[in-house]
């Protein structure tokens, strides 16, 4: 039964969304204002529907109903609780049930909070948004029904992919739809804004929040996911370049050039077609970056789910929104005046900088996930771009720049001047030499990338907090906290991936139970293995006592484990972390002389990657709850 | 007028996208590799041979008339243990067969050919995997299938299981 009223659900939605796309638009044709209003009650009584037909879906996973085709080949009544849960999107039917819902009570949210824009932009958002529910719901429909009935019933579920049953990755995918969905809600006011021709600093000002929301959810989705497969694939790496991570990184990188140009329309009322087209691009990127996951096209670690018939669908759902949303473009925007405007040494100045340099690495990252498949479509030459390519375009743009980062916002709205730019830079700059000349001299580091990453580190993190000087900080927006503090974020960040990559170590060896050796200032100690058990999993563990100098040794226990349903072998890494850095230990197999291969790595400050991409997200969220409160203030007046 | 132009850029550019991700959805889905040496003469090599009993291996060798298999293999490799009696099968049935070992001594190779048995003619020592990698292989083991005038008929990679022994049978036959 429950299946049946998740499905029925799912049919009134779509009809809804069909509704909420035809009524707003007719209304605004002919200015009809009882029609342009119906559109917000079709987006909640949508919302309603659809999180109902994903409660449904939930439901039918916890009490692992095998009558679901979906549960019996993607869950098992052994496994554990959360897991469960988590398996219900864990999977392609309902990771896409999974995005309608997040779409729905987004709109749902527009309808019942808007208040700033006028009521027919709000019409016009809810029917482009309604446009885009329509395609996913009939793909949910036609081409991957979450709600399929099985009979018989399964005798027991398939289970989960044991690589899948961990916390990290139960919320990465739903982390990163909140952002993807965001975006669309910011690209249904982009739609909106060139379609009624409103394009200006209202407009900029409602979809801010959305921006900056669906900004932060990519920054911790990005976060989280480079966190999980570095200590859950045993790689010892956080960023391989791999088509799927550039699928999330892309959106990213547009969604943070529209978060920088946004301020601009905002504020002084200029960048207008630029910000409407990045509102255009960041939705296409998640839009993309959905499809190459999905389709399978590329070939990727993280392969799943690959059929081309649902590629196919996602790709015409491509090509009609975005292809449209170009046309309006194209027609429109010619039409949208020139705003304000600046000199080129001016915070608007920096901000473009900003949008050009975020662009080129767009650009980069983008041409090098899809040459391979130029390539072979106009050559049918086989090749891969690997992070060589990635690392020696996207690395020198990235640095240039974080370099900038102290600079944009110390700068002054319209002119400033650039001696008095130069004089409050001084110190940061020479920070950053004093860091490079240090890396070099005293810790050995070698390459100019890397050289140069800790000069940029370390300019940025002294130059990030200096828009907080000479101010009074308690009457200082909360936002600027926000930025300040997101800025700092990718100083630390940055600084984390430069010394993992100059200062690691590294040792692989082969030890029998007593063996020492020799990592950078440590010495490890192989004392052996112990057979353990888990829940569903058995385990060859092995103990590693890692000692450095006089201080008590650290005990890595890494493990080879074996999992029950379906049979799968894993590593687990031993992990542990130490004011300066992670010890990170994986178990490999025995030899046959009864040696084991043990893999060892020091990776110093390397955690401080992660806590850069923490720091990132909590700015963004302080600058959200900030503006959303100075929002709200200026309103009650 | 030029800036109305500019503006249809980004849906040209959206447009070269679709055509490229289009032509990828309707590739077939890749199972199987096709080895580009298949078709293609043998590299020139000449390795010694280091065991009694087993002359070095060269190029020449393979120009008699007759087709062989070439087995690429190493003591170290666990595979290649597992694959031995596959290999000790095909010799039965009239195949010869050449080897090359890879990056290994004499009397490993020795030791491992008493153990698991000894299906070799010739046994070249390929020290610095050159040969291995002129070969287009990989990993070890791998086995060629090379005619009478040593042209590469057929790429094998991966241990021989036992349900694959008569079709390699079948593809030295063809190469005749």
């Amino acid at each position: 039964m429950i299946a049946e009223l998740g499905l029925a659900a799912l049919w009134m939605a779509a009809a809804l969304s069909l509704l909420q796309l035809g009524v707003p638009a007719l209304g605004l044709r002919r200015d009809d204002p009882a029609w342009i209003a119906a559109a917000r009650p079709l987006a909640v009584a949508q919302g309603v529907l659809v999180l109902l037909a994903f409660a449904c879906l939930i439901w039918v996973f916890a009490i692992t109903d095998l009558s679901v085709k979906l549960v019996a080949e993607n869950s098992h009544p052994d496994k554990p609780w959360l897991y469960k849960i988590a398996g219900s999107w864990g999977n392609h039917e309902g990771s896409m049930l999974l995005w309608v819902t997040v779409l729905a009570v987004a709109g749902a949210g527009i309808a019942l909070l808007e208040r700033r824009i006028s009521g027919r932009m709000v019409a016009a958002t809810l029917a482009a948004q309604a446009a885009i529910g329509l395609g996913f719901h009939a793909f949910l429909l036609f081409a991957s029904n979450p709600f399929t009935r099985l009979d018989p019933p399964a005798a027991t579920g398939a289970g989960l992919n044991p690589l899948l049953q961990d916390p990290g990755l139960a919320f990465h995918p739903p982390t990163l739809y909140f952002g993807y969905v965001g975006l669309s809600v910011a690209f249904a006011y982009a739609v909106a804004a060139l379609a009624l021709r409103e394009v200006g600093p209202t407009f900029a000002r409602a979809m801010r929040p959305w921006v900056l929301g669906a900004w932060v959810w990519l920054t911790l989705g990005i976060t989280a996911g480079s966190y999980w497969a570095y200590y859950e694939l045993g790689w010892g790496g956080y960023w391989f370049w791999d088509p799927v991570e550039n699928a999330s990184l892309m959106p990213w990188l547009a969604a943070t050039a529209l978060l920088h140009s946004v301020t601009v329309l905002a504020t002084r009322d200029a960048l207008r077609a630029w910000t409407v087209m990045l509102g255009v691009v960041a939705f296409s990127m998640s839009m993309v970056g959905t499809f190459l996951v999905r389709s399978g096209i590329l070939t990727s670690v993280h392969a799943f789910a690959v059929d081309p018939r649902r590629g196919g669908f996602i790709l015409a759902l491509l090509a009609i929104y975005i292809g449209a949303a170009l046309i309006l473009f194209a027609l429109r925007a010619g039409t949208v005046r020139e705003g304000a405007p600046f000199d080129a040494v001016s915070r608007e100045g920096g901000l473009v900088l900003n949008n050009l340099l975020l662009s080129a690495i767009l650009g980069v990252v983008f041409v090098g996930t899809l040459y391979p498949l130029a390539a072979e479509a106009l050559s049918g030459t086989k090749l891969s771009v690997g992070p060589p390519y990635f690392e020696a375009t996207a690395g020198p743009l990235g640095l240039l720049l974080i370099g900038l980062i102290g600079a944009g916002p110390i700068l002054q709205w319209r002119r400033d001047d650039p001696t008095r730019l130069a004089r409050r830079l001084a110190l940061p700059v020479l920070a950053g030499v004093i860091a490079a000349l240090m890396a070099v001299a005293v810790w050995n580091a070698r390459g100019a990338l890397i050289v140069a990453a800790f000069a940029v580190a370390v300019m940025a993190a002294i130059a990030s907090p200096i828009p907080l000087f000479r101010r009074k900080l308690r009457r200082t927006p909360l936002h600027v906290f926000g930025m300040v503090l997101a800025h700092l974020g990718v100083a630390v960040s940055l600084f984390g991936m430069a010394a993992n990559a100059a200062f690691t170590k590294e040792a692989l060896v082969a030890v029998a139970p007593g063996d020492s050796f020799a990592l950078g200032d440590f010495t490890a100690t192989f004392r052996g293995v112990d057979p353990v058990a888990g829940p569903n999993w058995t385990a060859i563990e092995a103990a590693i006592d890692v000692r450095r100098g006089a201080a008590d040794p650290i005990r890595l226990t890494p493990q080879a484990r074996t999992y029950s349903s379906p049979v799968t072998e894993t590593t687990e890494a031993s992990i542990v972390t130490r004011w300066d850095g992670q010890l990170y230990g994986v178990l490999g197999q025995q030899n046959e002389d009864g040696r084991w291969q043990v893999r060892l790595w020091w990776k110093p400050f390397v955690t401080l990657i992660w806590v850069g991409g923490c720091l990132i997200a909590l700015g963004g969220i302080i600058a959200l709850g900030g503006r959303l409160w100075r929002e709200r203030r200026r309103h009650d007046r | 007028m030029s800036r109305r132009l500019a503006l249809w850029i980004p849906l040209g550019l959206f447009v070269a996208f679709l055509v490229v991700v289009g032509f990828g959805l309707r590739r077939p889905p890749q199972t199987v590799l096709a080895s580009r040496l298949v078709g293609k003469p043998l590299p020139e090599f000449d390795l010694p041979g280091r065991i009694d009993g087993h002359d070095g291996l060269k190029t020449a060798d393979f120009r008699t008339g007759r087709p062989v298999l070439l087995n690429v293999f190493a003591s170290w490799c666990v595979p290649c243990a597992i694959e031995a009696p596959q290999l000790a099968a095909l010799k039965a049935r009239g195949v010869t067969i050449h080897a090359i070992a890879i990056r290994d001594r004499g009397e490993d190779i020795a030791e491992f050919l008493a153990r698991y048995g000894d299906p070799f003619a010739r046994i070249g020592f390929d020290d610095r995997s050159r040969v291995q990698l002129a070969l287009g292989s990989s990993g070890v083991p791998e086995s060629f299938v090379i005619d009478g005038k040593g042209i590469i008929r057929h790429q094998h990679i991966g241990e021989i299981r036992p349900d694959q022994v008569d079709a390699l049978v079948a593809k030295v036959e063809a190469a005749r």
